[in-house]
Order: structure tokens, then sequence, then C-alpha cells
């Protein structure tokens, strides 16, 4: 909508012409600017800039909707009202139905918690026909660091979904529709997405899951500032691909130990110190999710993965519509499984805290896990 | 005022000033036959800069004290306009009483704070609230929701609204009011139907709907409250040169104060959370930089205080700086279960 050609809309000639001139082609031009500077430029009326700029300003508007026709859409012709479900009950109901369609979804755990086998059962459920819950459509797998695993996934079908997964053929079918890619860089994975929001309509591409998007951008070697603007065109890109194709979009994301300098407060709150509680102190180990607050703004859905006391469990720390509930699971050769459907609601930011402790599996932890 | 300063476009201004109208009694004291021939310009142009040039001068056509300069009030009929204005309440009686009843219609009022604290679920709150018919306390409006980034989930509203329509149905009932038979008790359905919703896919398109509301709003008279959710996401990426970004929001932030003023409504503003380096270490402030923080009237911070959320009044040309904790429970935004916790002044 803001390439939109200023000479298709309609705008009288004179006006028209005279934007084209100055080399105001698209909406995109003529609304990055003040009026003023409008009216500098192209020596033109300030009636005349007005008129002419609510005409392109209805033109390029998007379109409004009631919220209630946005839940009938949303309820008509999407599966599940635009749900994937996970097939783990508890997290299927906090979730009103599953995965959202339309949106970005963050999967955020330290190393080997679960969050790639999550996204494999996942995508194996995308695959499904729709009868057993699942999509029944392409599932497109980004996986930086080969954590994508056939054999494994075949596994999960066979333990979860025997009746499906029994049948002939059916096994070589599901696991067709799973479309794993391997960028070597940033470039490339950037180059692919745009490939692909021009294909996912006609492909049937259901899924786009991206594991892990740390790793995509870590490995570009630029420190935290000069790493910003290319996040946040990956950001914008990602959203938008989801909400026009109206897939959903999981995303994995690792962790990094809290700097010393990082703080949770307000230029107001440091001012009255005794007022406020420290929160930082009482972590036990100073983990957050890595790639930012801007990152964590942008995604709609957080679950955090953690280990606490050998314990594993799953929390639902970022959600529109959910309660903060957090879900003891623990892994299978199916798969992910929730080991109490009923969560335990943990009050305050306690939700988006990550432990790690009595973690066996962690890999020589020594902070930056990028 | 000098003639450099009318609305112009810059050949007219220049042909005035090269043939000696420098100053705005020199424009006045002639006739616009007078004008055009003098200055080479077309009678409807020249007309067009007498009556701009009369317009700014203030002068001729007025009377009484209350029009001295066009367009003024006086703060005593100011006074009673405020305190007859509705207020929207945000469910959460705490919240409420630190904004002096709720959020205040003919305002901008910008509402900050870090993922997850629930500026989404105040947006949704307040755009089911104004729905909230007279007879219970609330305006009978309607509420757009301009949405950037998505996160307007259509399942939540509908809960908000059940829970809404819950309450008003005990509260008709507490008050033992009863409808009149011709009038519908609202459904959430209908609550939801009150909702206009825009998605805004980028910077452009966000400027081009502030412009459009104008119009919008002008054939939905019953909009009483415009949110933004949120106001930085497309400013935050897309914009390369930071100073056209700020001009650009300065100047959406006064089409806002326009929109709020004349249509009487409230402007909510929901802004994402930064960290800035200031007085020797980092601390966490409301995104789009300092310029952004003098556009709007009121400012309030979400912020985690302990285990709790917590509000804070940081701007407010009436208010007293005040910070009440509420909750976010499956029904919407309400008081803390902690009673203990009351309003704190600061």
């Amino acid at each position: 909508m803001a390439n939109k050609l200023i000479g298709e809309m309609g705008l009288h000639t004179k006006i028209s012409n005279i934007f084209a001139a100055r080399n105001i082609i698209t909406a995109k031009d003529a609304l990055s600017m003040t009026e003023f500077e409008l009216m500098e430029l192209l020596d033109v009326g300030m009636k005349e800039i007005r008129s002419a700029i609510s005409f392109i300003s209805e033109a390029t508007s998007p379109p409004c909707q009631s919220a209630r026709s946005l839940l009938e859409k949303k309820v008509e012709n999407e599966h599940l009202s635009g749900h994937l479900p996970t097939h783990l009950k508890g997290l299927d109901d906090t979730l009103c139905g599953g995965i959202p369609f339309g949106v970005l979804t963050e999967l955020v755990g330290p190393p080997g918690i679960g969050k790639s086998q999550f996204c494999m059962k996942l995508a194996l459920s995308a695959s499904f026909p729709v009868a057993y819950g699942g999509l029944d459509g392409r599932v497109i797998y980004i996986d930086v660091e080969s954590k994508f695993s056939s054999r494994r996934v075949i596994e999960m079908g066979l333990e979860s979904f025997p009746e499906v997964f029994h049948l002939k053929g059916m096994a070589q079918e599901m696991a067709g529709r799973i479309l794993v890619l391997r960028p070597t860089s940033l470039a490339n994975f950037t180059e692919s997405i745009q490939e692909l929001k021009n294909s996912i309509l006609q492909n049937q591409v259901k899924l786009l899951v991206i594991d892990s998007m740390t790793a995509l951008l870590s490995g570009e070697n630029k420190p935290g500032a000069q790493r910003q603007p290319q996040l946040g065109w990956h950001i914008s890109f990602l959203k938008s691909l989801a909400e026009f194709s109206r897939i959903p979009i999981v995303v994995t994301n690792q962790v990094r130990s809290q700097n010393r300098d990082e703080t949770s407060q307000y230029s107001f709150q440091a001012k009255v110190k005794d007022e406020f509680k420290d929160n930082t102190k009482t972590y036990d180990s100073h983990l957050v999710a890595a790639l930012g607050i801007n990152w964590a703004h942008a995604v709609t859905i957080r679950l955090v993965l953690e280990a606490k006391s050998g314990q594993r469990i799953i929390k639902v720390a970022k959600s529109p519509m959910s309660p903060p509930l957090a879900f003891p699971f623990h892994i299978t050769s199916a798969g992910i499984s929730l080991l109490s459907d009923n969560g335990t609601e943990l009050k305050g930011p306690g939700i988006n805290t990550i432990h790690a402790r009595g973690h066996s599996d962690m890999i020589n932890f020594h902070g930056d896990c990028s | 005022m000098e003639a450099w300063r009318l609305p112009l476009s810059s050949s007219i201004r220049g042909k005035l000033i090269s043939a000696g109208y420098t100053s705005l009694p020199s424009i006045s004291s002639v006739s616009s036959s007078d004008l055009a021939r003098d200055v080479n310009i077309t009678e409807e142009e020249a007309f067009e800069i007498l009556r701009l040039a009369n317009q700014s001068s203030g002068s001729s056509s007025c009377n009484g004290s209350r029009s001295l300069i066009n367009g003024a009030k006086n703060a005593w009929d100011m006074l009673h306009e405020e305190e007859s204005l509705p207020r929207i309440t945000t469910s959460c009686s705490d919240l409420d009483s630190i904004l002096g009843g709720g959020i205040s219609c003919r305002d901008v009022t910008e509402i900050g704070g870090v993922p997850g604290i629930g500026k989404t679920q105040i947006g949704i709150q307040l755009s089911v609230n104004v729905q909230i018919p007279r007879e219970c306390g609330g305006l009978g409006g309607k509420a757009i929701y301009i949405d950037t980034e998505g996160s307007f989930m259509v399942e939540r509203a509908l809960q908000i609204a059940e829970a809404c329509v819950e309450d008003m149905e005990e509260y008709t009932g507490y008050m033992h009011k009863h409808f009149q038979a011709n009038q519908v008790q609202m459904k959430p359905k209908d609550i939801l139907e009150n909702i206009f919703y825009f998605r805004v896919c980028s910077y452009t398109e966000q400027i081009a709907l502030v412009n459009y509301l104008d119009k919008f709003i002008s054939e939905n008279k019953d909009v009483k409250v415009v949110i933004v959710d949120s106001i930085t996401f497309h400013f935050r990426q897309d914009f390369d040169d930071l100073v056209q970004r700020t001009r650009v929001l300065s100047e959406m932030a006064l089409k806002f104060m326009k929109l709020a003023k004349k249509f009487s409504l409230a402007v909510v503003l929901l802004n994402q959370v930064t960290t800035k380096y200031t007085e020797g270490s980092f601390q966490l402030a409301l995104a789009l930089g300092d310029s952004w923080s003098h556009s709007c009237t009121n400012r309030v911070i979400l912020y985690w205080n302990g285990d709790e959320r917590y509000a804070y009044i940081d701007k407010s040309p009436s208010l007293p700086s005040a910070s009440a904790s509420y909750t976010v429970t499956s029904r919407g935004l309400r008081n803390s279960s902690s009673s203990s916790k009351r309003v704190k002044m600061m």
C-alpha cells in the first residue's frame, strides 16, 4: 500500500503532474514529508496540498473491519479458528486452540532443553491431514544449526500417531511435506524468505519454522548495535509474511547471560530506590532471552522452556490471551509431552526468567550461548 | 507579523516580497485589484492573500472580549468543559483514581511499558469500556483500534467483552434498573461490532490513516476513543533519517491532538521501551526519543514492582505523580487482589 503510485490514484491531473515533476511518485514519498515541506517543494498553496494529501491518504489507508467480522472470518475460513494444535492439551487450552495463525510465536530456552524437539513435532503435526488434527499442508523448516533429524521425526510420528503412520505410504508422504532448508548465511536466509513470500499460497505452505533466529544473526560477527537494523528488517518482514499468508511462524531463540549493566528500571524508579524491590538480584542464573528488547516486543507469543531442579518446564511468558501458566514436561520417544495439563500460574515477572539449574544436558555454559 | 510567514506557495511569496509588500499592514491597506496588478498575480490569488493577512492580524470582524484573538477560550469556560467531560474507565478503580477518574477525552495519553506488561490488554479493555452505555456510567461510544504490530487477538477481545456484559448485567440488577422494553441488552458480539479495526503495515499507511481519520470520524461521530498499538513499531525500524522521523512524528502527534479536541475523543498511544544510557548507567525509557516525549499531553508508564504490575503517571498537566497497581485477569484489567497496596503518591 505504501508503494501505491500517485499517478494511479485518480488525483486531479494538474496536481498529479506537479507531484511527478518533483519526483514524488509513490504515496510513501508524499507522506514522508510534512505539509510545509511539500508546499515549499511543489510551490503550491496550502489548501491544495491539504486536499491532495487527504486524497492520497484516503487511497493509501488500510481498510476498516469491525472486530466482529474479524472473528467471524477466522471461525469460517481457518482451521480451528486459526490455531495449529500442539497436541499438548494444557498448552492448547491456554492458547485457545494452539499456535495462532498470522503471528510470530517464539520458543526460548537454554541449549538442549527441547526447542528443536518441539519444532519437529509441530512440523509433523502440521503436515497431517485435517482429520488427524493437522493442516494438510507443507512445512518449511529452516534449520540453521543442523538440528533437524528426519529419523527422529519418523520416530515421533510412529509413537504418537501410530494409526496414521502405519498406513502404507503415509510416513513417506508426511515426511515429504516437510521441506528443510539449511541457509549458510543471513543473506542466504533473507533471499530464501523473500522468494518464499510469493510461493507460499500456491504451494500450500502452512507452517514456517525458523530454528534458530539467534544463530542466523550471530553468525554475522557484528556487535549488538549494528545488528539492530538487520533484525528490524527481518522482524517487519516475518510479521507481514505471517499476516498476509495467515500461517503460523515459529521461531526459536537462545539465551545469554545478563550483563551487569543491564537494568530493568526506569529513571523515576532509580530516584526512589528504597521503595522499589530490586528484582535482578534474586535470579539464580542470570539468563535472559537473546536478540534484545525490540525482538521481545515484536513476538506475539513467547514460550519459555527452562529447567529448574532437574524438572523441565514450559511457560507461557507472553500471550495476549492466556494467563501466565507453567507446565512441567518431559521428552519421550513420542516427542514432548506435558506431565500435567493443569498449569501453575506464576505471578510477576518471574514468568520471564529462564533457569538452567539442574539441567544435566547443558554443555559448557560460558554465558553467551550464540 | 511579516509577510513571509503567511502560508503561501514560495513563488507567490517571492513575488509579494519583490514587489515591496514585506509586512502585513502594507498588504491589508491595499485593495485586491491593486495588489493583483502590482504583484502580477490573478485577482483570486490576491483576494486569498488579503484574507490570510486579515486572519493573521486578527483585526476587524471580532466582537466581545471572548474573540479578542480568534479561536481562544477563556480559562473559566475551559474549566467547566473539562469537568463535564466523561472519562473512560480502565475497569481498575485504583488506576482510575490516579488518572483522575479514567482516561480523559480530548487528550492524548501515551502508555508505555516492557513487553508483556499489559499494554495491549489496556488497549482492548478501553475499546470495550468506551461502549458501556450511559445508563451504567459509561460513554456509549465506539472505538477505533489501529494495530501496527498484529497484537490484537480477537479471541481476547471477545473474552473481555463477555466479562463486561456480565458485569453490566450484575450492575443493572443490583441497581434495580429496568431496561425499557425497546432497549436491547448489549451482547458481546455487538461490542465487537463497534470496534473499528485497522491493520497498518508500514509508517506510510500509519500517516495516511491518521490523515484519513478526520474524514472517517466525521462519518462515525460516536467514536470516542482511538487506540494505536503501538505507535512505535514502524518508526523504529524503517526510518533511516532520524531528523525526518522526528518531524513526521511531531506532525502526527499534532494531528492526533487536533482529532482529540475536534471530536472530543480520547487518543491512547501505546509505546514500546528501549534502554538509554543516562547518568552513568543504563535505564529503561520509552522509545522514539526525547523529542517525542514532549509531544504527548499525558504519559503513563507500566512497570513491574516485585510481583505486581504498576502504572505510574509520568507526565500530566493536572494530575500528581502517583502509581497504582493493577492485574490482568481472564476478565480483563482489574484491581490487584492485595488490598493493602493502595495508591502511592510520589
